[in-house]
């Protein structure tokens, strides 16, 4: 009996499991390689790659604006963001400053997509450790900004609406409506069309004015839920130390603790107007770093406000007027042979930027979005080198994940807020 | 349980360390170090391979300067830096002549082709900072590893030394990360073609994946140009060129 039982013991030993790259609560193609004792995971070895598309090469063989749109696939679910430290390292650079209703508009649109990521966030946390009910309801409000997105650039994600020097038009009078249809009848249509008579501005105004009545409802179903915080209390504690040790940024720096934003900190575009707060977490772990993204819905909504207010009562360009950096409107280019030349020049060759070398960083939903970028004189940036946040927390994961259970893995890559486009690049 | 604290906007230090007062702090306490050129409200330096280690022990642990952190590490090339491919003969009465010509391809052992950039942050002080070292050896290019002074150096190393083949002595884990298993050569060095070395497409006879060289010709859509701006000209002449 005895020897029966000793042959069992001896029979477990550490294993390997390959973990991804076509797993669902992989977000994306993350293959981790995991040494487990049992269900315990003793090392981690995240593989990336898998989604390398060289996109800085990419960007140094091409004029300075032909990459904005390039910045847009990097975290697929920030956009605006990306594209923001892109166009502000230029702009640095250049030395030039866009006007102040572009500026807002900027901020606008960077908190708009704060939402757009959170959401995204939350609903695919939430699902892959157990609540299906949050990520159907994040999508609901998701589309609405989405529907933004769309109708102040003309596409759903990928905007490259941000340039150097401004964006690239102003706010739309007008936002799109639904059409009656077989499956939506008049008075669905109606119902959906309520808040999309007016411009967008309106648009936005009532969904900031409704959004925190949404936030609460998500809140009602996980801050207090016994699960959730089963899955997420205590899982993957990162201290402020080591948090600054690792590199980390935005709310996983935040989680623990460090009151750290650059919105505050090294206040670009207009942030040093605007009013709002920074949560910050106590105990850095799964949890606290849940809070902190819900309050920075919150604060988002409330800086989406301040800026609907200001650009109502402000119109103005939103493009700088130097010639160089902005191509002529298609009306001149008809009746104007200096136009036309100008407008052949600046979509072939482009401008040259003066040679030197900047880091610009912003904000971005996941922590610290920088363009570090060299320019030689030339048309082309020379090097480009995204700093992507989550390439610095899957760093971590293996920190994060040694001596939890196989679950928690999940919990901790959803915690991160893992987008393989920044990552790989 | 944690209840996340709401900072006040006005408590928080938003000020940023001046860039003129940075500097006096680390001058003072640091020496050999060259500085760089670089926007307003930025501060850069160039400093001796050898002293990479030693420079930025004291710039994390000095009480003055703090700087915790380590957001970034990027190699640069240099070896097509201040290169255009825009090359007009001539000038006639009837305008410039035609035609793009690729500029002779500079010599790849170039002394001090290679650099890596670090960017530092320190949240305590509110301050930015970028350190450049150039490898002294082109052929076998190598810096000492921050790990022990960062840990994020780790991952940011891999990434340096998988796309520049740029060596970091003392990092434990040097391997490749973003590029493909087996993978050969290193991507983002200038020599390198846009378009690759090879392809992969499955091969249905051998009934797996078959690596094969590209089929596809490189072409330059927009040719690198570099004017001399009047409005840039004292800006143009500054940055340092490597050789």
């Amino acid at each position: 009996m005895a020897s029966n039982a000793e042959s069992q013991v001896a029979e477990i030993r550490n294993y390997t499991m390959n973990f991804g790259p076509q797993h669902p609560s992989a977000h994306g193609v993350l293959r981790l390689v995991l040494e487990m004792d049992g269900e315990v995971i003793r090392r981690a070895d995240p593989h990336i790659g898998l989604l390398h598309r060289g996109t800085e090469k990419l960007a140094e063989s091409k004029p300075f604006n032909q990459s904005i749109g390039y910045m847009d696939r990097l975290d697929y679910v920030s956009m605006m963001c990306n594209e923001h430290a892109y166009v502000l390292a230029i702009e640095r650079l250049l030395g030039i400053v866009p006007p102040p209703r572009a500026q807002y508009v900027r901020v606008l649109f960077d908190e708009i997509t704060r939402i757009l990521n959170h959401l995204m966030w939350l609903g695919a946390h939430a699902l892959d450790i157990g609540a299906m009910t949050v990520f159907l309801l994040c999508f609901k409000e998701r589309e609405e900004l989405m529907d933004v997105y769309e109708a102040v650039s003309g596409t759903r994600m990928h905007a490259t609406y941000y340039r150097p020097g401004g964006v690239y038009r102003d706010l739309p009078e007008s936002m799109p409506k639904y059409q009656p249809s077989k499956w939506r009848s008049r008075k669905e249509v109606d119902r959906l069309n309520e808040t999309r008579s007016g411009s967008m501005l309106d648009f936005i105004e009532a969904f900031a004015a409704r959004f925190p009545t949404c936030v609460a409802d998500y809140e009602t179903l996980l801050t207090d839920n016994r699960i959730w915080k089963q899955r997420t209390v205590n899982i993957g504690v990162v201290s402020p130390e080591r948090a600054m040790q690792l590199g980390f940024s935005g709310p996983m720096l935040r989680g623990s603790g460090i009151v750290w934003d650059l919105r505050k900190k090294e206040p670009y575009e207009v942030y040093g107007r605007l009013d709002f707060d920074i949560p910050v977490g106590t105990n850095g772990d799964c949890y606290d770093r849940y809070l902190v993204r819900i309050e920075e819905l919150r604060q988002s909504t409330r800086i989406i406000r301040q800026c609907v207010d200001w650009l109502r009562r402000n119109p103005g360009p939103v493009m700088v007027a130097d010639r160089k950096v902005r191509a002529p409107r298609r009306e001149e280019m008809k009746g104007d042979m200096e136009s036309l030349i100008h407008h052949f020049k600046f979509f072939t060759e482009g401008y040259e930027v003066p040679g030197g070398e900047t880091y610009a960083a912003v904000e971005a939903p996941k922590g610290e979005f920088g363009i570090y970028l060299v320019s030689d004189g030339a048309n082309k940036p020379y090097r480009v080198k995204c700093r992507a946040p989550g390439f610095a927390h899957l760093a971590a994961l293996e920190e994060m994940v040694r001596g939890h259970m196989l679950a928690d893995v999940v919990a901790v890559i959803g915690t991160q807020d893992i987008v393989f486009g920044e990552i790989d690049r | 349980m944690a209840e996340p604290s709401s900072q006040p906007a006005e408590a928080a230090e938003a000020v940023q360390t001046p860039v003129s007062a940075l500097a006096r702090r680390i001058e003072a306490q640091i020496q050999g170090l060259r500085r760089l050129s670089s926007p307003p409200h930025e501060l850069a330096y160039e400093l001796a391979a050898e002293a990479l280690l030693g420079t930025c022990r004291v710039l994390r642990d000095s009480p003055e300067l703090r700087f915790e952190m380590l957001m970034d590490v990027a190699g640069v090339d240099f070896l097509h830096y201040g290169l255009d491919e825009w090359q007009t003969n001539g000038a006639t009465r009837t305008g410039f002549s035609r035609g793009r010509q690729t500029f002779k391809p500079p010599d790849p052992d170039m002394p001090g082709r290679f650099a890596v950039v670090y960017q530092l942050l320190s949240v305590s002080r509110n301050a930015r900072l970028r350190l450049r070292v150039r490898c002294a050896d082109t052929r076998e290019p190598a810096v000492d590893s921050l790990i022990e002074v960062w840990a994020s150096a780790n991952w940011f190393e891999r990434e340096v030394f998988d796309l520049f083949g740029i060596l970091f002595r003392g990092h434990p884990d040097l391997r490749r990360i973003l590029t493909d298993y087996g993978f050969i050569g290193n991507p983002f060095r200038k020599d390198f073609p846009l378009i690759g070395n090879v392809e992969t497409r499955y091969d249905p006879e051998k009934k797996r994946v078959v690596y094969e060289p590209v089929s596809i010709v490189p072409r330059v859509l927009a040719p690198k140009v570099i004017r001399h701006d009047n409005r840039y000209e004292p800006a143009l002449k500054t940055p340092e060129l490597p050789r």
